[in-house]
């Protein structure tokens, strides 16, 4: 069973549907031992970093998540989900994150050339790193597939676990994995074809009951 | 690269889709639910559905198809028509759309855009403007085009942006129905004024006119348009293939 983790951020009805698309049990849930014993976790979110963050720790389900991905579940952050695994955010003001992939979430603002909007929002294609092997999340997908984005700050310093990235510009993160926690900038849940592949991925890890 | 957008509008009233549809292969072809199915697979970036019911039935109708639709469809979903509150918002997104369009609402009150836009975040506001030339200048026209606001449009898109509007829907009424493109010069102006993506709507009547909008004025970010895809006089594969083929950045 999928637990997605619901702590007051954002609207998780896509999110669901798409799972349950897929064959996926789904439960949305603000019940740390629901939390606890399902296989997977996946973290939404939208909004600002910092109101996510302090719901998220005003629940006390930061440390839930944190204890489980550190027993070694398959975690998924999706878009807002993602930049909270980070260290730290400088989204209006300095904000800490959980702690769970080393970078930082930054604005794009200063990094994007002039003419480029901010958000960036639409459908951008993924590119891997040349220097190591296509994460298992995208087993199912291309490098060059389009996938869907809405976000004015982006993760940064995070090179080691940056397991791909789309083009604004520079190249930015799009995703990251560090073993069994992941993340998306990007909306699977809104990627039509593309994004499906990307969560049945996800589903087809192995489970940590 | 972040690419252009291809974008079927369905209107539906009564829980039906209004304006002929006219598909082979589709049974069903006034369904809102087979349509989107259809649009989506034939390589649809985005899909727009237009509430364009009066009653209460036909409303409770609306959110019941958004619903499925939402539930069966993973590409993002605009909705517009009969916005007048944040609780609109609020019902339609709670279905499953994505972002919502506000047009005479916010002519209406225009507090709606800047209230939508601090609850749900500017991505989620679109400014749907229908405009047409009165007197040498773009005029906003309200009540699907009925009504002549007054309010100059490039002024309003500005004032919108300044809000929270986090996209403009631009219908030129006076390209809308007669399928020779769309309009470049008040497409152009808009885009001069506003640095949030644009998306351009009214006129387009096959191919050509896509490959003209999107070379002619490369900050347009989408092209809107309902009658020609339900028809299928443009089909969306051959529209996006003539498009990359032409240099143009899609998704295909």
């Amino acid at each position: 069973m999928i637990a997605i983790v619901d702590y007051g951020v954002g609207n998780l009805f896509s999110l669901t549907c798409s799972f349950r698309s897929l064959g996926a049990e789904v439960t949305v849930t603000g019940d740390p031992d629901v939390i606890r014993s399902a296989g997977k976790i996946v973290l939404p979110g939208v909004g600002a970093f910092g109101d996510a963050a302090e719901l998220l720790r005003k629940s006390g389900l930061d440390q839930v998540v944190i204890e489980e991905a550190n027993r070694g579940k398959p975690l998924l952050g999706i878009c807002l989900g993602m930049q909270l695994l980070f260290d730290k955010s400088l989204e209006y003001g300095e904000h800490p994150g959980l702690g769970l992939i080393p970078g930082r979430v930054v604005s794009m603002e200063p990094v994007v050339p002039a003419g480029y909007k901010v958000p960036h929002i639409g459908w951008n294609a993924l590119h891997f790193p040349k220097n190591k092997p296509v994460s298992p999340l995208f087993r199912h997908i291309r490098e060059g597939d389009c996938v869907y984005f809405v976000h004015s700050y982006y993760a940064t310093d995070c090179d080691a676990d940056l397991i791909a990235t789309a083009e604004y510009g520079p190249e930015l993160t799009a995703a990251v994995a560090r073993d069994n926690v992941m993340g998306t900038q990007f909306h699977p849940e809104k990627s039509g074809a593309v994004g499906l592949s990307i969560l049945r991925a996800f589903c087809e890890m192995e489970d940590l009951t | 690269m972040i690419t252009k957008r291809i974008i079927p509008c369905l209107d539906v009233k009564d829980g039906r889709v209004v304006k002929g549809v006219n598909f082979l292969g589709l049974s069903d072809v006034s369904s809102p639910v087979k349509l989107a199915k259809f649009y989506s697979d034939c390589g649809a970036d985005e899909l727009v559905f237009y509430d364009i019911t009066a009653s209460a039935e036909g409303r409770a109708l609306f959110t019941d198809i958004l619903t499925e639709v939402a539930s069966t469809i993973f590409i993002p979903l605009t909705v517009g028509g009969g916005i007048n509150t944040v609780d609109d918002f609020d019902r339609v997104l709670k279905c499953g759309a994505d972002k919502v369009s506000v047009n005479s609402g916010a002519i209406r009150d225009p507090s709606l855009i800047a209230a939508a836009a601090q609850r749900y975040g500017d991505q989620c506001v679109v400014l749907s403007v229908d405009a047409k030339r009165v007197d040498g200048q773009f005029r906003v026209f309200a009540k699907g085009g009925r009504e002549d606001t007054g309010l100059d449009a490039i002024e309003w898109i500005k004032k919108g942006v300044a809000s929270g509007a986090g996209e403009i829907v631009l219908n030129s009424i006076d390209t809308d129905g007669v399928k020779k493109g769309f309009d470049l010069e008040m497409l152009s102006a808009v885009c001069d004024a506003v640095n949030v993506p644009v998306i351009a709507s009214g006129g387009a009547g096959c191919i050509e006119d896509f490959v003209t909008l999107f070379e002619t004025l490369p900050k347009v970010d989408a092209g809107l348009a309902a009658s020609i895809f339900h028809f299928g006089e443009v089909q969306i594969p051959d529209l996006k293939k003539a498009l990359a083929d032409r240099g143009i950045i899609m998704r295909v």
